[in-house]
């Protein structure tokens, strides 16, 4: 039996376990399981691109993670890839509470919690609006839903930048340009679109009877909101959060535009840090705070992405 | 009018230019167990849906307890509804799912508490008041979602297809159940169902229903045995009456249908007017209104080849051939017979049913 005897130099360490379902085979004919080759091409091809694909992914980071724990000196050898020799938080202290963005020199932090001050409420409005706007779209077939929902789709297709000079104009008419009002305004209106059709997809696709059962109850537009669909919807409520808080974190483009310096998000502050072209590049300072900066969306997928499946596991369950 | 509990009057629905229902008038008595029956799509599920409320009618009227609710919200219009799906809310245990209605009505607390317990014991599920839907059957479901109508205390129960979701067992039990609530409740029920064994078990009287109009009104025997027209004959029953297509003929003071080379007697039929010859005809006869080997009493016998044998145990369903043609005969569970035997039918005419073959109206 020379094919069996390929197969056994090949998994020499199972060799007794093989041989035995060979027995086993040749006895009595194919029963029970199906052998399976841990060490299939197929299975080579799956994790071999898998782990590759997370090495290009990580390395930077953990490029990042190393520079930003180094001492200048060392960063000038140039081992990119080398731990470091002698640990630092310095740099971590640093970008956190001295770098200099223009002209004041207090770090990031004040750049987080202008970030906090837009993240937050923008995302609690535009959830609270959107969600409503879905569920009324879904349940409620007012007049004219179907040219609402059209008109507020085509707006997720015009570009930001079309746009940017008119809401710089109407902000400035309504006298809130330049504050954290006019950003978290900006910020709600343009995750309308987007979290709307995802709203209104997630409440179209609950059991309509559910709807029509709370309707014989003699519930209302805000009870069978509050009452029935919300504590329904915790799935879909995760997701909007994550895509909120992560979007207008990482926003820069309108956090530049909309605002004045002293309240210029995290994320400005970072581009100010880093791309200041006085003195010496601080890499380790430099990375410490583009760290600091993407930590909050990081993090936010870590902790809700268990949430969300959790919501998911539990919606699923036929009600 | 009296004993009118549900009245609908003229009414008409149309989505853009799809028209659903078109000028449809019902009346149901007080107390009444009506059923809507009709395949999908005929408008019975849009019927009940528009004397819930739930849909805005394009035209016409819906009374109910000689109050106009046309334009009222479902939860003033005095109606407890029970769904397919159950459509329990999930979040919510099954007490709170009972009293849901009552609260957002704020009702006091201890009426809702009698109200609830008194729910629970109709239906025997007491021992399920702190459990979510997801941890009840499906029966148990349904049960909850017929106390979630209940509780309401309400004139009119409306029931979609409460037992469809459900298997075979638990549906004639339920089914059971349901008959006996609404004796001891006598309220005004209306049923929608595609299931003609439901219809036929529950009903008062039964509507059936085709393309949004009702075909036939009338009690499940008169349904059953005398059936309007063509569609309502080959709906009820199964399996399906036996069809034969042919031509009137008046021979000696009797009368014939010849179809297929054969001339079926059907002197016996209680016509309603007199037959004129040649009119083409559809000639229905019930499987079980088929003699084998059995001869009935002034009537003529035919040959027939038996082609299928179905053996249900309590009865037993023959498909034969006769004069080429494919018909089904139910006979008696322990008479068997082999496929090829021939056999020799009489059909009890009295029982049969005759349409004419254009306007499909029974004659």
């Amino acid at each position: 039996m020379p094919e069996i005897v390929a197969f056994n130099t090949i998994a020499a360490g199972i060799e007794p376990e093989v041989e035995k379902v060979q027995a086993r085979a040749t006895q009595v004919g194919p029963r029970g399981r199906k052998p399976r080759r841990a060490l299939s091409g197929r299975n080579i091809m799956i994790y071999g691109t898998l782990i590759v694909v997370a090495l290009y992914y990580l390395l930077p980071l953990y490029v990042m993670v190393m520079t930003s724990l180094k001492g200048m000196p060392e960063i000038r050898l140039g081992n990119i890839f080398a731990p470091p020799l002698e640990i630092t938080f310095e740099p971590w202290v640093k970008a956190w509470s001295s770098a200099c963005t223009g002209l004041n020199c207090d770090g990031l932090s004040r750049g987080f919690w202008n970030s906090v001050r837009i993240t937050v409420p923008s995302t609690i409005v535009s959830i609270a609006i959107a969600s409503v706007n879905g569920y009324a779209l879904a349940n409620w077939r007012f007049k004219g839903a179907d040219l609402f929902f059209t008109i507020l789709i085509v707006g997720a297709f015009i570009p930001y930048q079309v746009m940017i000079y008119p809401i710089v104009i109407v902000l400035r008419e309504l006298g809130v340009y330049g504050s954290l009002t006019g950003l978290i305004i900006v910020h709600t209106i343009f995750g309308m679109p987007i979290l709307t059709l995802l709203f209104r997809n997630y409440f179209a696709g609950l059991p309509e009877e559910l709807f029509k059962a709370a309707r014989v109850d003699g519930a209302g537009f805000w009870t069978i909101y509050f009452r029935i669909m919300l504590p329904m919807s915790m799935p879909i409520f995760v997701v909007a959060m994550i895509l909120q808080v992560t979007g207008i974190w990482n926003d820069f483009l309108f956090g530049v535009v909309f605002t004045r310096p002293e309240y210029y998000p995290m994320t400005v502050q970072l581009n100010n840090i880093v791309n200041s072209v006085q003195g010496v590049k601080e890499y380790n300072v430099n990375m410490a705070a583009t760290i600091l900066t993407g930590a909050v969306p990081l993090i936010v997928y870590f902790v809700s992405g268990r949430l969300f499946v959790r919501g998911i596991a539990a919606g699923a369950v036929k009600g | 009018m009296e004993n009118v509990s549900v009245s609908v009057k003229d009414l008409s629905l149309s989505f853009g230019a799809v028209t659903v229902l078109d000028t449809l008038n019902l009346d149901i008595k007080d107390g009444e167990f009506l059923v809507l029956l009709g395949s999908s799509g005929c408008g019975k599920s849009t019927l009940l849906n528009c004397i819930a409320g739930l849909l805005d009618v394009s035209d016409g009227q819906i009374f109910i307890k000689n109050k106009n609710v046309t334009w009222e919200e479902p939860k003033d219009r005095g109606i407890g509804m029970v769904f397919q799906s159950y459509a329990l809310y999930p979040q919510m245990s099954v007490e709170k799912n009972l009293s849901f209605g009552l609260k957002v009505a704020k009702v006091e607390k201890a009426e809702i508490d009698k109200r609830v317990s008194r729910a629970a014991e109709i239906l025997q599920i007491q021992p399920l008041l702190k459990r979510k839907p997801a941890e009840l059957s499906g029966g148990q479901r349904q049960r909850v979602a017929i106390g979630r109508a209940l509780v309401r205390d309400v004139d009119v129960f409306l029931f979609d297809e409460p037992l469809s979701n459900l298997d075979a067992k638990l549906r004639s039990e339920l089914r059971v159940e349901i008959k006996r609530l609404h004796q001891s409740l006598k309220n005004t029920m209306i049923y929608v169902t595609h299931d003609q064994i439901e219809a036929l078990t529950l009903a008062d009287r039964i509507a059936v229903m085709k393309s949004g109009v009702i075909q036939q009104l009338a009690d499940p025997m008169t349904i059953y045995n005398a059936p309007e027209n063509l569609f309502v004959a080959g709906f009820i029953g199964s399996p399906s009456m036996n069809f034969f297509r042919g031509e009137l003929q008046l021979k000696d003071g009797r009368a014939f249908v010849h179809a297929n080379g054969v001339d079926f007697d059907v002197s016996a039929y209680p016509s309603r007017g007199p037959f004129k010859s040649g009119q083409k005809v559809v000639l229905g006869v019930r499987p079980e209104h088929v003699r084998v080997d059995e001869a009935l009493s002034g009537q003529a016998s035919h040959q027939a080849v038996v082609d299928i044998e179905e053996p249900m145990g309590a009865d037993n369903l023959l498909w034969l051939k006769l004069a080429g043609q494919s018909m089904s005969v139910r006979i008696a569970g322990q008479r068997r017979y082999k496929p090829g035997t021939e056999v020799t039918l009489s059909f009890d005419m009295a029982a049969a049913s005759i349409f004419d073959a254009v306007s499909e109206n029974r004659l």
